[in-house]
């Protein structure tokens, strides 16, 4: 393939036809994935209300503001939404969508048409959600039974909504895998696919293996309340312990469908800002395989105070440290491409290397809560709370504002603020870590999760926690209000602002609807950064 | 809106693509199916004299109809998907209906079964086995009606004369997908009917 930078952006690509038809009914895989973008950020901001409420709340030790009840139901909106409509689906189904065709040297996806229909199929099921407003779910977002049977919230309708995003994400996660197997271009073997296809790759292979679980789980949870079902009923015989297993079964993996997109970003980005070849590309590209398998063996992790067997709980906590392989081969040769590099601070960069900060420190929390002694101590705690969001919140959201600030001029023709960008990522940074640091103390001295009042002697740690993430709203405001006022009056981006190497920059900014005016062939990995000839692995 | 960009103008990769992304669909249900097993073998463990008292109050004969109903209606798809391959479109309707028509056998026999069990104050909620069973066999249920919708459309484009000897990747597909079906019921019939 000719290095050609792409040229210069001056028709509207992609974007050409206007009104609501050429958006509802496209089969363009990268106007279904604006669509995912742009319906996930509503719902992050949805999300992310909740969570300031909770955060003003938890400023006073007494309930203050709101009724206990309407705390759990904003903990639980909280969560079900940030998991459900914004973190599993935003990069795999929004710029997954848009890029793994460009990067794989494709005009679209295998399956267009089930593309579209996956979006539709997500929105019936968001709008589903939203019906289940009307008596909304207090069991926080992992609907343990026997609560999740009794309550008065709509638990069938929630469920239902839940089934079908989950088929939506069946029917995303199987088109790309069908498309990364036979779409590739000519010359694109897979040792020279960019590492974020390596990731997505092994990204929907979790999610069509794991979400049929948790859809019939979902399933069995609305009949038992519908019809009376027995599975999970103790007093019929059920097992409540059974729908934990099931729902960890999936949602242990599905961190994975969270974190995996998001190195793949991250394993872009560090090589371009630090025009270096990227170090390790096999064991990058195979510890994905790795993780997504190994995520299968420990959902057990998350029970260990409900009541398994010793046995049970040390094995899954055995295999639980396994996962720490894969992951610390992904940070350290990322660091080793850092090393010697000439490392550029634009803002792609800058959220790049935040997210391996905010990871280490989350996924070195990891091993406190696998460890049973441990665990039995934190389990519950706002421990788990800080660890959790410094891997989803600080792991994958950084990723995703990452790959945002990276492909913003590829995907909308126009180039952003870089210093407003600046700005809000040293807000988001601070804001961040005030807020989730103090968790982990607050989590160590002993403060149980998911409680409206607490005792006063934990009140200077949550005083923090809210001003963090207070700090940490007006980030993320800052940098959405840069991202509009790029997408209403930036300057016209170039083909290639990045001078990085891999397919979707070798195209106008915007791409073109078949993404490119020819089909490429491939005759070198996308990596060969500061050398003329770059090496054929 | 203009022409959709296609990912594929090759049909021999879009052969493969079909093929391959059917039999990732078929893992998925794999699984599906395998999460209400999971339950199924947990609580015979737990209660065994259960499911050996309880099941004897399935009716055996219905079942046993059922199968032969499913085991024809395979054959059925089969001589459809090998009518198509030498090129005779007229037969593949014909044999595709029939398949049709015995999935709604099926499907009334299984109207007939639950009838009776509901007469005799056999519901979802009475135990754990009869919850097991009638989820095993709704969801397979469910699947034998999308099956019929999807063998009955391929009828439909085979009408309008989509299909012949060189491209027939839908019929193939459908096909394998009402095999998945009939395979679930193998497992189901010794799981729910046969157990003493």
């Amino acid at each position: 393939m000719e290095r050609v930078a792409g040229e210069s952006g001056n028709g509207r690509g992609y974007l050409e036809e206007r009104g609501w038809r050429s958006w509802a009914y496209t089969l363009d895989h990268k106007r279904i994935g604006v669509m995912y973008l742009y319906t996930t950020i509503v719902f992050f901001f949805i999300g992310g209300i909740f969570a300031l409420l909770l955060r003003l709340e938890l400023l006073s030790p007494q309930a203050k503001y709101f009724s206990d009840h309407t705390y759990n139901v904003f903990f639980t909106l909280h969560g079900a939404m940030m998991i459900f409509l914004f973190i599993i689906p935003a990069i795999p189904s929004g710029l997954g969508n848009f890029f793994i065709p460009m990067h794989i040297g494709a005009r679209d996806v295998a399956f267009p048409r089930i593309n579209l229909a996956s979006y539709w199929v997500f929105a019936a099921g968001f709008l589903v959600v939203i019906a289940s407003l009307v008596s909304p779910m207090d069991t926080g977002w992992t609907f343990y039974t026997p609560y999740s049977a009794k309550t008065g919230a709509a638990v069938a309708t929630l469920s239902l909504g839940i089934f079908l995003i989950g088929m939506s994400s069946i029917l995303t996660g199987l088109n790309f895998i069908v498309t990364i197997h036979k779409l590739r271009a000519p010359g694109m073997t897979w040792h020279r696919l960019p590492l974020f296809i390596w990731g997505m790759y092994a990204t929907s292979i979790i999610q069509v293996v794991a979400t049929p679980v948790v859809g019939v789980t979902f399933l069995l949870l609305a009949m038992e309340r519908l019809l009376g079902v027995a599975f999970f009923d103790p007093a019929k015989g059920g097992d409540p312990v059974l729908f934990q297993h099931f729902f960890w079964f999936y949602s242990h993996p599905v961190v994975y469908v969270m974190i995996l997109p998001a190195m793949g970003i991250i394993s872009e980005v560090i090589p371009v800002f630090s025009r270096k070849p990227i170090f390790g590309y096999k064991a990058i590209a195979y510890s994905s395989l790795a993780i997504a398998f190994l995520g299968f063996l420990v959902w057990g992790h998350h029970m260990f105070t409900s009541g398994m067997s010793p046995l049970a709980n040390e094995i899954f906590s055995f295999l639980t440290f396994f996962v720490a392989v894969p992951t610390a081969v992904k940070v350290f040769n990322w660091i080793a491409t850092l090393y010697k590099g000439s490392i550029t601070f634009e803002s792609p960069m800058l959220y790049a290397l935040t997210f391996i900060f905010l990871f280490a420190v989350g996924g070195l929390t990891g091993p406190f809560l696998g460890a049973l002694a441990t665990d039995v101590q934190l389990h519950d705690t706002y421990f788990v709370v800080a660890h959790f969001h410094y891997t989803m919140m600080g792991g994958t959201v950084m990723g995703f504002f990452a790959g945002l600030h990276y492909w913003f001029p590829k995907m909308t023709g126009k180039m952003l603020n870089e210093r407003i960008a600046r700005i809000a990522w040293a807000l988001v940074f601070i804001g961040f870590n005030v807020t989730f640091f103090t968790m982990f103390i607050t989590g160590v001295k002993g403060m149980p999760r998911r409680y409206a009042e607490y005792l006063p002697r934990f009140q200077v740690e949550n005083v923090i926690s809210t001003v963090g993430s207070a700090i940490l709203a007006v980030g993320i405001a800052v940098m959405f209000w840069n991202f509009l006022q790029g997408l209403r009056k930036g300057p016209a981006a170039p083909g290639n602002p990045w001078r990085a190497l891999s397919l979707e920059w070798q195209t106008p900014s915007p791409p073109i609807t078949e993404n490119f005016p020819e089909i490429p062939v491939v005759t070198d990995w996308p990596y060969a950064y500061g050398k003329p000839e770059g090496p054929a692995t | 809106m203009s022409t959709p960009p296609s990912g594929h103008t090759d049909p021999r990769i879009a052969l493969e693509a079909a093929k391959l992304g059917l039999w990732t669909f078929l893992a998925t249900e794999v699984l599906l199916f395998g999460a209400l097993f999971t339950a199924y073998t947990v609580f015979r463990v737990k209660y065994p004299a259960l499911f050996q008292s309880e099941h004897l109050k399935l009716n055996r004969s219905l079942g046993t109809l059922n199968t032969i109903v499913l085991i024809s209606s395979s054959l059925a798809v089969a001589l459809g998907v090998d009518a198509i391959r030498r090129g005779k479109a007229r037969l593949l309707e014909k044999y595709y209906a029939v398949t049709v028509l015995l999935g709604a056998v099926f499907l009334c026999v299984k109207y007939i079964e639950w009838t009776e069990e509901f007469h005799h104050g056999l519901y979802p909620g009475t135990n754990i086995f009869f919850s097991l069973y009638f989820m095993m066999t709704g969801v397979h249920g469910l699947h034998v009606i999308l099956g019929m919708g999807v063998l009955s459309y391929v009828v439909v484009l085979s009408r309008r004369g989509r299909f012949s000897g060189s491209y027939h990747t839908p019929v193939e597909i459908a096909g394998l997908y009402w095999h998945f079906v009939d395979l679930v019921w193998i497992y189901l019939l010794p799981l729910l009917y046969l157990i003493g």
